[in-house]
């Protein structure tokens, strides 16, 4: 079971949809411990659709999920599947496109809310934490602000920081800088990038195809709720298989 | 539930919608028009028309209605003022509601933005001209969603006229539990005729905000 | 007849005693109010539809129906089932149920007001969903919900004359037993008047207080 072989994520034959419209059809995928894996293509194409349902903010219809081998979204009931949940998702990192900070509580506090709750830290622990990764985003000296007094770059660096304080073995971005002034993408892709030189395993939904260029190991391609297309960056974006691809990409190089 | 019963007193319950009915139209019409007033007084130029308006506000906002009914009612033939409980009651709710009315009216006034009034005197029209204009008719149509919810509140607050004996809803259901001993049916009945008035003029409203409220 | 304010200070007992009856009214009935409004809020939003249902049909029916009409349907109705309740009893419990039913909607619209994104977050840490809504939804919550529920309180305060005419032995009511020996009605309803009206001052002064201790983490 802690094979070093073993994918750290693993989605098989995922099924998801929304009323009448199918929106994943059948996804495969794969992740490497310590990958680095973008996701990119069109809106609606089920990408973000992907990444909540390994975290099972939208439970699949058919489909596994698993993380380190453990199946994500397991046939248990009620509360065991509550307490089995709970358990997973403080083991992934998840970082929103609207950033969602606890708007009641400072930066330190949302940072150090989930180790102190969940992993039961002290106060001291878990402070130590937090000053350690707003040090490493670049934001210790904004510890006691509450986040309306942040800028957007700095609202998602604390969102990373966050996330990171629990300690998770991926980190899931859903169009991480989506939402940002262009002078802010920066700053945040800087940081993505640090956690990939430390070999975090991260799956990255993103239109940022230069940084996805510059930082994935492999890039998937998805159009109406399949994966079109997958391989290296160098590949993908110099030189793609398939006509829908580079369709895709016309648009965006 | 007795329902014989039930369908006996039905048509005095009927009536006695009826007047409140009456007695909620009249009494709004005098709100809407003490709203107007107390808005007027409220934006006016001079500090004591202002005071004045404030101070109507704040006492009828302040103290409760039924208050304001008893002074009226019972109070008013020691300075002179003489009215049967209808006329009482309508006068009574229709200075208490126009307080609320006053604030609805002049939010939506101020709401309307300074630069279309801005823009009308540049064109050249006078003060008056730009309100019946351009600051009037944007008013209006803001007004109609508060002015649904006072309507609303107004029909409830109707019952209270039931305390200085007018025959409307309230009175007749609480004439009729003391005479039947059966106040879940006498409730019952009461309840679903308030309930057709206010459904009536939530509709009424509405029809108003379809056909005039801003986008 | 005229007027004559002098024969107030004589009968001033009457009112002081009003006003203390009407502040004991207000502060139970607000109590029943606050903590009956939250139950059926989560009763609404979290239920099964079996018990959500049959809660959702009383609200309808309070929201509808005028305060004094629910006044008579308590006062009597307990007494028709065969439970005797004192008028101030029924007062209270009237008052309290008319206001939880107000109080309720404004909860459940200050909860369904926090953006969902907090709850997926929260979640999405590994929160369970009674540790999301404790430690993130309620929080945010409270500062929707403080102003409306302070404003219906106001209205309690002076919806609380109501009770008088189940007989209970408030400020209106006290201000009539000074009339039934003067016969000067418009004095003491206005000294009434005047008392609900400081009332309400202080009312609205404590609720201001309250109002900034809740912003006060922004």
């Amino acid at each position: 079971m802690n094979d070093v072989a073993q994918p750290m994520i693993e989605v098989i034959d995922a099924h998801k949809r929304f009323g009448a419209l199918e929106v994943l059809k059948g996804i495969d995928l794969s992740v490497a411990r310590g990958q680095i894996v973008a996701i990119i293509g069109p809106s609606g194409s089920g990408k973000s659709t992907l990444l909540r349902a390994i975290n099972h903010l939208e439970p699949l219809d058919s489909g596994e999920v698993r993380l380190d081998g453990v199946l994500v979204n397991a046939p248990l009931s009620g509360n065991a599947f509550e307490r089995h949940i709970n358990a997973i998702r403080q083991r992934m990192g998840m970082v929103f496109q609207h950033f969602n900070l606890f708007p009641h509580l400072t930066v330190m506090q949302n940072v150090t809310m989930a180790p102190r709750l969940l992993q039961k830290l002290s106060a001291e622990q878990a402070r130590a934490r937090a000053r350690a990764l707003l040090e490493k985003v670049g934001l210790a000296d904004k510890a006691d602000a509450y986040p309306a007094r942040l800028s957007g770059g700095q609202k998602q660096r604390v969102a990373i920081a966050r996330a990171l304080a629990m300690e998770p073995k991926v980190m899931l971005f859903d169009e991480a800088t989506s939402a940002l002034d262009p002078e802010l993408v920066d700053e945040v892709n800087l940081v993505m990038k640090q956690l990939a030189e430390e070999h975090m395993t991260m799956l990255i939904v993103t239109h940022e195809m230069r940084f996805a260029a510059d930082v994935a190991d492999r890039v998937l391609f998805m159009d109406g709720g399949v994966v079109v297309e997958e391989g290296p960056p160098e590949v993908i974006f110099s030189n793609p298989e398939k006509e829908r691809t580079r369709t895709f990409l016309r648009k965006y190089l | 539930m007795d329902f014989d019963l039930m369908l006996r007193v039905t048509p005095f319950f009927v009536a006695a919608a009826w007047v409140t009915v009456q007695i909620s139209a009249l009494s709004l019409a005098l709100g809407l028009a003490m709203g107007a007033i107390g808005a007027a007084l409220r934006l006016a130029r001079s500090r004591l028309l202002r005071v004045l308006g404030t101070a109507y506000v704040s006492i009828f906002r302040g103290t409760p209605c039924l208050i304001q009914l008893f002074v009226l009612y019972f109070g008013g033939p020691q300075v002179g003022i003489n009215l049967d409980p209808f006329a009482a009651g309508v006068i009574g709710l229709g200075l208490n509601i126009g307080a609320y009315m006053t604030e609805s009216i002049r939010g939506a006034l101020v709401a309307v933005e300074r630069g279309q009034t801005e823009a009308a005197r540049s064109l050249g029209l006078s003060r008056f001209q730009a309100l019946r204009e351009v600051v009037l008719p944007q008013a209006a149509r803001l007004m109609i969603r508060p002015l649904g919810v006072n309507s609303v509140a107004l029909i409830k607050g109707s019952a209270l006229v039931s305390t200085i004996s007018v025959v409307e809803l309230t009175y007749t259901a609480q004439r009729y539990i003391g005479s039947t001993y059966k106040p879940f049916e006498m409730f019952a009945i009461a309840a679903v005729l308030y309930m057709i008035i206010v459904y009536g003029a939530a509709r009424a409203v509405a029809w108003l905000d379809a056909r005039y409220a801003i986008e | 007849m005229g007027l004559d304010f002098s024969v107030v200070p004589e009968y001033a007992h009457f009112l002081w005693l009003g006003v203390v009856w009407t502040s004991i009214v207000t502060v139970a009935a607000a109590v029943l109010a606050f903590f009956a409004g939250i139950l059926f809020a989560l009763v609404v939003l979290y239920a099964p539809r079996l018990v959500a249902y049959p809660v959702r049909l009383f609200m309808w029916l309070f929201m509808g129906t005028p305060l004094l009409l629910q006044l008579f349907l308590i006062y009597f109705g307990l007494g028709q089932i065969g439970i005797d309740v004192p008028a101030l009893l029924a007062g209270i419990i009237g008052l309290g149920l008319h206001f939880a039913v107000y109080n309720a909607d404004v909860v459940r619209a200050g909860i369904v007001a926090v953006d969902g994104g907090q709850n997926e977050a929260a979640r999405s840490l590994g929160l369970s969903r009674l540790q999301s809504f404790t430690h993130v939804i309620v929080p945010q919550a409270v500062r929707n919900v403080t102003p409306p529920l302070g404003n219906n309180l106001i209205a309690l305060l002076k919806d609380s004359a109501l009770v008088s005419v189940l007989g209970v032995t408030e400020l209106v009511h006290g201000a009539q037993l000074a009339i039934s020996e003067t016969y000067r009605p418009f004095e003491f309803y206005i000294v009434a008047a005047v008392l609900y009206y400081a009332l309400n001052l202080i009312l609205e002064a404590g609720l201001r207080l309250v109002e900034r201790k809740v912003e006060a983490t922004r």
